[in-house]
């Protein structure tokens, strides 16, 4: 286990959940707005080829945020047009995230499924 | 027959009474300064039932039949209902009234609802077209969160200005009996949008609506707010409370020596810091009123009491297409003794009865 | 008053967020939260996986956590502090799924659950799609890839 490794995961997502933060505090962007803008520029990150040294760098710290939603999106269309083609603009991105959202779609049906809302506070 | 004094402010002729009420919450309440005054309180949030819209209907339903049972009616002896929620559609209403087979007024005016249907049923029995009228309205904190905000696991952060939806209700039966409390007059309120667009802060959306309707109330009767030893807002919350001020003594009318605010008063904002600017909802105003303040009424502890209760008039879809949040406010004084006759004071305004013949 | 003179009586009003607590408790869970997933990464590449599929496997393991957290109804209370430190996360996105599902079974599996399973992650995926085809066709014509 490499501790300098951690604390660079732990500066990094910290920092991309901090930036969060201060949107929520000082910009009247409701938490959806957030996260689709964070999907957003983690495609274009990605696409510039600035993610990719991130997530080299820090690891979890980078795929872990959202943002590392978005530079998976990219880094699969980018490995799909390259092989098939322009077919692969549109299979791309969602083959390479496949594995996240059928993930979510499951475990958010089996939650669902066994639990029960319950009251706050 | 109820008569007009100055344009919004509706005086009853025969003051009507409140011959009975009652008052439900849940936990959150319970861990409240007013715990000991409810008449009812479920710590389960779905009081026995399978949905949260079912229990809400379950408060509206324990409330009214409490209400019944403490002034020993019958529903047959009930003439009209006078109910709402802030589900769409009422539906806690129409479903948790459903079995009572009393003829039933669905309201909606988000949290002013009490007031609302407080005002109704004094018009309604002081006019003499009914012996008894019952108002009730209820709130849950769980469905309204899911029908105006997010499901009730996600992982949102409330916001400090934001207030916390009171799970319960309240309802009152108003009739010609010798009893106190009493309704002595009404002030119906319009609807006032000073731009507020933050759904999380509701106080100040609603805020314009109170000052303008007690201030219209104290024109109307040519009163003042020292006159009264209570004054009394629905679900202002804090940020709401210290709005009102500002506006009411803009207008000339200092309140804030008799105020109170039901979702300042139904919850600690030190020992429940969840709860942020206070509570709110339609059960805040209902609960308040009939678990705490209508019974010092009764003893005679409070002689005189501006009830003012405050909706927030959006919905999830004006939200979403940016729409301000217009206010409301609605009025209802009560007092321990009965009007005298000819208790009339002369206004600034133009006064003129209505009903039957126009006057003066 | 006019709405402006409003607005600014009712930021004199309004308490301040604290963003001297929220902040520095965001970067904290949202740390931590990374770390978990670092040190799965790092099981099961000690078990022998590849790379990307452990990579991949971080991802489904915090989303598993994540619904049950959800389920149990704890996800919500570790927001309440960690705010954006809980949002930004994949686990984010998961409690955005299973939360809605959760709550609307009440309204039936196929238009309570199912259709309401993305009402709040829905526009992470559909805007993450539009960008990716965006990016996608930019590097086809201009063959940058």
């Amino acid at each position: 286990m490499d501790l300098m490794m951690y604390l660079k995961v732990f500066l990094m997502g910290g920092a991309l959940c901090a930036i969060g933060q201060l949107l929520i505090d000082y910009t009247k962007l409701t938490p959806a707005r957030i996260l689709v803008s964070y999907v957003v520029t983690g495609v274009i990150l990605g696409g510039l080829g600035i993610y990719g040294p991130l997530t080299e760098f820090a690891g979890a710290g980078a795929t872990v945020p959202l943002t590392g939603f978005g530079w998976l999106l990219s880094k699969g269309v980018k490995e799909a047009v390259a092989e098939k083609g322009a077919m692969g603009i549109l299979t791309g991105g969602l083959s390479a995230t496949a594995g996240g959202i059928a993930a979510a779609i499951v475990f958010g049906f089996l939650t669902a499924l066994l639990f029960k809302p319950r009251d706050k506070g | 027959m109820p008569y007009r004094i100055g344009k919004y402010t509706l005086k009853m002729e025969h003051s009507p009474s409140i011959e009975s009420y009652a008052s439900v919450g849940s936990k959150k309440e319970s861990e409240g300064p007013l715990a000991a005054y409810f008449d009812l309180l479920e710590p389960d949030g779905y009081f026995g039932e399978k949905t949260w819209e079912k229990a809400e209907s379950r408060i509206q339903r324990e409330a009214i039949n409490r209400a019944l049972a403490k002034g020993n009616l019958d529903p047959s002896d009930i003439d009209y209902v006078f109910a709402g929620d802030l589900l769409n559609q009422c539906i806690s209403s129409s479903f948790g009234l459903r079995e009572l087979g009393i003829p039933l007024f669905g309201l909606y005016g988000a949290c002013s609802t009490m007031a609302e249907s407080l005002s109704l049923a004094g018009i309604l029995v002081d006019s003499g077209a009914a012996v008894h009228c019952a108002a009730v309205t209820s709130s849950h904190f769980c469905t309204a969160e899911r029908q105006f905000r997010f499901p009730l696991e996600y992982a949102g952060q409330r916001t400090p200005t934001s207030q916390w939806t009171v799970t319960g209700g309240g309802a009152v039966i108003v009739g010609h009996g010798q009893k106190a409390p009493y309704i002595h007059a009404i002030t119906t309120g319009t609807v006032e949008d000073y731009g507020i667009k933050d759904a999380n802060n509701m106080g100040a959306a609603m805020a314009p609506a109170a000052a303008s309707t007690i201030c219209r109330y104290f024109q109307d009767t040519g009163t003042t707010p020292e006159e009264y030893d209570l004054i009394l807002t629905g679900d202002l919350g804090y940020v709401g409370t210290g709005l009102l001020y500002e506006l009411t003594e803009r207008q000339g009318y200092a309140i804030h020596k008799n105020h109170r605010d039901c979702g300042l008063l139904i919850f600690d904002r030190e020992k429940q810091p969840d709860i942020y600017a206070g509570g709110s909802g339609c059960g805040c105003a209902a609960s308040v009123l009939c678990g705490y303040i209508l019974p010092q009424i009764q003893r005679g502890e409070l002689q005189k009491v501006l009830f003012i209760a405050t909706g927030a008039l959006l919905s999830t879809t004006s939200c979403q297409q940016g729409e301000t949040i217009p206010g409301i406010a609605h009025l209802v004084s009560l007092a321990h003794t009965p009007l005298e006759p000819g208790d009339d004071r002369q206004c600034q305004c133009s006064c003129h009865r209505v009903g039957g013949r126009k006057g003066g | 008053m006019t709405p402006k003179e409003y607005e600014s009586l009712n930021k004199q009003v309004s308490p301040n967020t604290k963003s001297w607590r929220t902040v520095p408790l965001a970067w904290l869970f949202g740390g931590i939260i990374c770390c978990i997933g670092q040190g799965l990464g790092d099981l099961y590449r000690y078990l022998g996986l590849e790379e990307e599929t452990s990579c991949a496997c971080i991802s489904v393991s915090l989303i598993f956590l994540a619904a049950l957290l959800t389920g149990l109804g704890k996800y919500d209370n570790l927001a309440k502090y960690g705010g954006a430190g809980c949002l930004v996360p994949i686990t984010g996105f998961s409690n955005a799924v299973a939360s809605p599902a959760l709550e609307f079974k009440s309204e039936g599996f196929i238009l309570g659950l199912g259709a309401k399973m993305f009402v709040i992650a829905g526009p992470v995926i559909v805007y993450g799609t539009l960008a990716s085809v965006v990016y996608g066709f930019i590097i086809w014509i201009f063959h940058l890839y």
